[in-house]
């Protein structure tokens, strides 16, 4: 009951005070009542900016009401009411200005305003500046948004007027930086857009780009003497670098200065318009198959004042000389031209310092994959000299256990946890079986290696199709991956990435333990350096050899997992890397870690640097990438890192 | 020494008269000059099939007798292809385009004419101009010379930088595979000039023959053998010649056939061309008969089963890489063409369109594993000719000579 005699008051001293203040929208919206009752998108202007800059607190929810067209119109005397649907179809109206309810009424006496979209985007903007001011966070930062995507120089004021007031700190600043923005596109003082632009040409945004970039956008054009009143760019020489004969010629036609040239296409119509009994003038009509001849018969067209005089070389000159080519900027001042292009011209030293960096990233990543996907190549190749073209598929099975794992496991982090080890078991298991059965017979015969572990390459492909279907199966990676750690405009690089790299820096470490420090690696560098001897020191080479072809392959199924997380899944996964992964243990240097990271590396950087040459083509890339090392191959025929020695081998 | 060709090699007046007796009977049987029992796609079918064993001889002089595993020649195959392709294309759209234009009221010159066909050419990578690599495309006689000039070409280029630079074994045929991958990507773009992944097309049609394809498929039957005849004849010369026995030596050791004296290098080299420009003859006459050609026919895919046909059927004996690419390739049309029956087996049906890859990759190990002979091994029984039992099983070609515990020793 308080409460309500409370609420009772509150409203009573509103209005009061607005009542004190003299200040009612009503008046306001009848001084325009014609042109809203109108809704017409062409007129309705005076009446929005009229109600904005009323500077009333319910203007705000009378716009809104406007908006969601829930305003209507009492027939019998033209005042707007607030409506809301009662029983039947009777409506109730409230006052904007009381906030009380006046009544409620048959549809009939009422006329509902439905403001078009046109309308309605005006009336957003005019909300803007009551939002910029709004209590609420979000409305705020909504509204901040809004101007972003739209920006306007009718809400500049409104946005300076609403920065002294904001109490957010993180807000406040984004406030300051969208009004340095819109001054530069916006103010009417000359001075003001240029400290703007002067103060913003160190920042790489990309909204600071896209406010000086029309600044600086020119028109091309060609007139009789240059015009004094426009702000010019530069003034072109026809027959130049910078516009040809043809375009200037061109450019005198569109602005109709002079008349077009008769093409190929014109004359052969106009000539077979004109025939007459099998001949154009005198020619007859089966002559016409060669250029000269239609010319020439053209030109006795044109004599006759049928057709249009031919535009000879001599006239072009003619007009080219009589005429000036000059680039005008839309921008009139040239205070702000001047500033802009100065501005741009320094941001764009640093957004190329920054790709630089960008690509440098990007070319890390492409190699840690590629180093990824070789380092169990390095093992079985580069260690035993065991040539796997099955390689590529035991990728692809590692890839497809992280996905039967995730049908099993929903969580997607402890999945890929679990999905780690089971791939290596898979794959290291297959690893070992293939060894057993197929490579131990033909370790003396490399090529026969070669061809029937393509063999089961294609094999494991195809049975990969019949039981997972054609279709790509999604690896999803855990939320916590997805994302990218984004440095600023310019660089940024995604988790999965960062993931990636640590993981290939991880498998390198693991490598370098596994070979050097534990009694496994050093039975293997034995058996691969002189399996004899290593026989007669007590190391049993077929169980070694088996190991360490088992430990590639399961290495090669962690890649798998990895590779599957950014790539889809499937069963030609693994023919996608398999001649890069092979080029990057031929390159980097056979039988050696290192080399392979250096292999990986250099191709990963080449592909991101000739990608970045001729960024619509990654076909190129790839064929490039390949001439090049095969050239390569020419110089250093043992790769990057070659062994020396003994350990060379042959 | 005084014995003449024929004399010392048996075995090739047998595979002639099978090969006449092969062409006489489907030509017979065809729909164009016989009783009409094989149909015309059959015939096509056969007809590359002949062109896949003159290629697959190429393969075994490469392979089996150089002992250089190639994992390129289908590239040398489809670039033949497509420079027959480039001819065929341009004059029966010239044909068609001077046709169309000769209704016009005027008659087009030589300029509109070309435009006509570049845009009827090149419109589906949205261009109209010709590049560059057409320039010889009018005319058929300089397509025809650069069927075998292109491929021998790069051949020649890459074979000179792998083999100058001692390149071998399982480097040189990733190094051969990478070639073609590039090769494929290459073609694929738009800007290369060839259609990119479209390929070109209509190639069944010859320019300016208006009989029907029943008719033109037997001709090129009769092509396609009588170059697959020429081929076999040429390599089994080569092979059985001083020059045979040379590049039989580098395939068993390189290094000792380098200190007796010989330029292993120019051999290798000459091998590599001869028989890239053999592929390259291949690919010209199986494109005009399978209609179309795109860079998906030079993945090092297509390559790598090129060496299997060759390993199934045999190495180092040149019926044996006929009859295997023969006995492949049909059976691969045959069981993914879904003619062969499926086998239910109550919980699961096999069908082959699905398992045909698996077969053929297991059988593929088992020969490898088992039968490094191929099927070529059957005649060895038949005749009962025996290899002498040495220490260990046969190394197959790479390392020749020796066997396996002496390579091992």
């Amino acid at each position: 009951m308080v409460r309500l005699f409370l609420a009772g008051l509150a409203i009573l001293c509103a209005c009061l005070t607005a009542n004190a203040q003299e200040a009612d929208l009503q008046p306001i919206l009848q001084e325009h009542q014609e042109i809203i009752a109108k809704s017409s998108r062409k007129t309705i202007k005076p009446a929005i900016d009229a109600i904005a800059s009323s500077g009333l607190p319910q203007a705000q929810v009378m716009l809104e009401t406007w908006a969601a067209k829930n305003m209507w119109m009492r027939k019998s005397d033209g005042l707007f009411f607030s409506g809301q649907k009662g029983e039947g179809r009777s409506y109730e109206l409230t006052d904007f200005d009381t906030g009380e309810v006046v009544g409620t009424f048959e549809k009939t006496e009422l006329k509902q305003l439905k403001p078009n979209s046109g309308i309605r985007a005006m009336i957003g903007t005019a909300l803007v500046q009551f939002q910029l001011t709004d209590p609420d966070r979000a409305r705020r930062q909504a509204a901040l948004q809004s101007i972003q995507r739209d920006p306007e120089g009718e809400l500049l004021d409104p946005l300076r007027a609403s920065i002294d007031d904001e109490p957010d700190a993180d807000l406040k600043a984004q406030k300051q930086r969208l009004e340095r923005l819109l001054t530069i596109g916006y103010d009417t003082d000359t001075g003001a857009r240029v400290a703007a632009i002067e103060e913003m040409s160190d920042d790489l945004g990309v909204d600071v780009r896209a406010a000086l970039n029309p600044l600086v956008v020119t028109n091309r054009q060609a007139a009789a003497t240059l015009p004094s009143d426009m702000n010019i760019a530069a003034v072109l020489q026809p027959d130049s670098d910078d516009l040809s004969r043809d375009a200037a010629y061109d450019l005198l036609v569109a602005s109709d200065l002079v008349a077009p040239r008769v093409s190929a296409d014109d004359i052969r119509a106009a000539l077979a318009a004109n025939i007459d009994r099998g001949r154009v003038e005198g020619v007859p009509v089966a002559q016409l198959s060669s250029a000269a001849a239609r010319a020439q018969a053209y030109e006795a067209l044109a004599e006759a004042g049928a057709v249009p005089a031919l535009i000879t070389e001599a006239d072009i000159d003619a007009a080219l000389a009589a005429h000036v080519f000059f680039d005008t900027y839309a921008e009139p001042s040239p205070d702000v031209t001047a500033a802009a292009a100065h501005a741009l011209e320094q941001i764009e030293l640093k957004v190329g310092l920054n790709q630089t960096l960008d690509l440098t990233l990007d070319a890390i990543s492409l190699a840690s994959i590629y180093f990824l996907a070789a380092i169990g190549l390095a093992i079985t190749f580069g260690v035993m000299g065991v040539i796997n073209m099955a390689h590529g598929e035991f990728i692809m099975m590692g890839a497809y256990t992280g996905y039967v794992v995730q049908q099993f496991i929903p969580n997607h982090t402890l999945s890929v946890i679990v999905a780690i080890p089971m791939a290596f078991a898979v794959t290291f298991a297959m690893g070992v079986a293939m060894e057993r059965l197929v490579i131990r017979w033909l370790y003396a015969r490399p090529l026969e290696t070669l061809l029937a572990t393509f063999g089961i390459s294609i094999a494991l492909q195809q049975l990969a199709k019949n039981i997972f279907g054609t279709q790509a199966r999604p690896l999803t990676a855990p939320g916590w991956l997805d994302g990218a750690w984004v440095l600023n405009d310019v660089v940024s690089i995604s988790y999965i990435r960062i993931a990636i790299f640590v993981l290939a820096m991880i498998f390198l470490g693991l490598f370098l333990y596994i070979m050097k420090r534990t009694r496994l690696g050093l039975e293997m560098r034995a058996v691969t350096q002189n399996p004899r001897m290593a026989g007669s020191m007590g190391i049993n080479p077929g169980r070694v050899n088996m190991l360490t072809f088992g430990l590639g392959s399961g290495i090669a199924g962690i890649a798998g997992v990895a590779i599957g997380l950014f790539a889809k899944v499937t069963s030609d996964l693994g023919s996608d890397y398999i001649v890069q992964s092979f080029m990057t243990v031929v390159v980097g240097g056979v039988g050696n870690i290192w080399g392979a990271l250096a292999g990986a590396g250099m191709i990963g950087f080449l592909q991101k640097g000739i990608e970045w040459m001729n960024p619509s083509n990654t076909l190129a890339a790839q064929t490039y990438i390949i001439i090049f090392i095969i050239i390569f191959i020419q110089f250093r025929p043992r790769g990057i890192i070659a062994l020396k020695g003994r350990a060379a081998g042959d | 020494m005084d014995r003449s060709f024929v004399a010392k090699n048996p075995s090739v007046l047998v595979f002639l008269a099978i090969l006449s007796l092969f062409t006489l009977g489907v030509t017979i049987l065809s729909e164009g000059f016989g009783i009409g029992v094989i149909s015309t796609s059959f015939v096509k079918t056969l007809g590359k099939t002949l062109c896949l064993c003159l290629i697959a001889v190429a393969m075994d002089l490469v392979w089996g007798f150089t002992g250089i595993l190639s994992l390129g020649h289908f590239a040398f195959f489809g670039l033949g292809g497509y420079m027959i392709g480039m001819w065929l294309m341009y004059e029966r759209t010239r044909l068609i385009v001077v046709d169309s234009l000769g209704q016009a009221e005027i008659p087009p010159t030589s300029a509109e004419v070309v435009d006509a066909i570049g845009i009827q050419i090149f419109g589906v990578v949205g261009s109209s101009e010709f590049p560059l690599i057409w320039a010889f495309s009018h005319s058929l006689t300089l397509q025809l010379i650069l069927i075998v000039l292109v491929p021998g070409l790069l051949a020649l280029i890459f074979g000179w930088l792998a083999f100058r630079s001692r390149v071998t074994g399982v480097y040189l045929s990733i190094l051969t595979q990478a070639m073609t991958l590039a090769l494929a990507l290459y073609l694929f773009q738009n800007d290369s000039g060839l259609r990119g992944n479209n390929g070109l097309s209509g190639l069944q049609n010859l320019p300016g023959v208006t009989t029907s394809q029943d008719v033109v498929s037997i001709w090129f039957l009769w092509a396609s053998a009588l170059a697959l005849g020429l081929g076999y004849m040429l390599v089994v010369w080569l092979v059985s010649g001083k020059f045979g026995s040379v590049i039989r030596g580098i395939r068993d050791n390189e290094a000792r056939v380098r200190f007796l004296g010989y330029s292993v290098e120019v051999y290798k080299l000459a091998v590599f061309t001869l028989t890239a420009c053999i592929a390259a003859i291949a690919g010209a006459l199986y494109y005009p008969q399978a209609g179309i050609i795109n860079p998906e026919e030079m993945a090092p895919i297509a390559s790598i089963y090129l060496a299997v046909w060759v390993a199934i059927g045999g190495r180092g004996r040149l019926y044996g890489a006929v009859i295997g690419a023969a006995f492949v390739s049909l059976l691969s049309t045959w069981f993914t063409g879904g003619q062969a029956p499926d086998i239910p087996l109550g919980f699961y049906t096999i069908k082959w369109v699905d398992w045909w890859q698996v077969l053929l990759g297991v059988t593929f190990v088992l020969v490898t594993l088992f039968a490094p002979q191929g099927i070529g091994g059957l005649f060895d029984l038949w005749t009962d000719r025996r290899h002498p039992d040495r220490h260990g099983a046969n190394l197959g070609p790479d390392d020749g000579a020796l066997r396996e515990k002496e390579a091992i020793e």
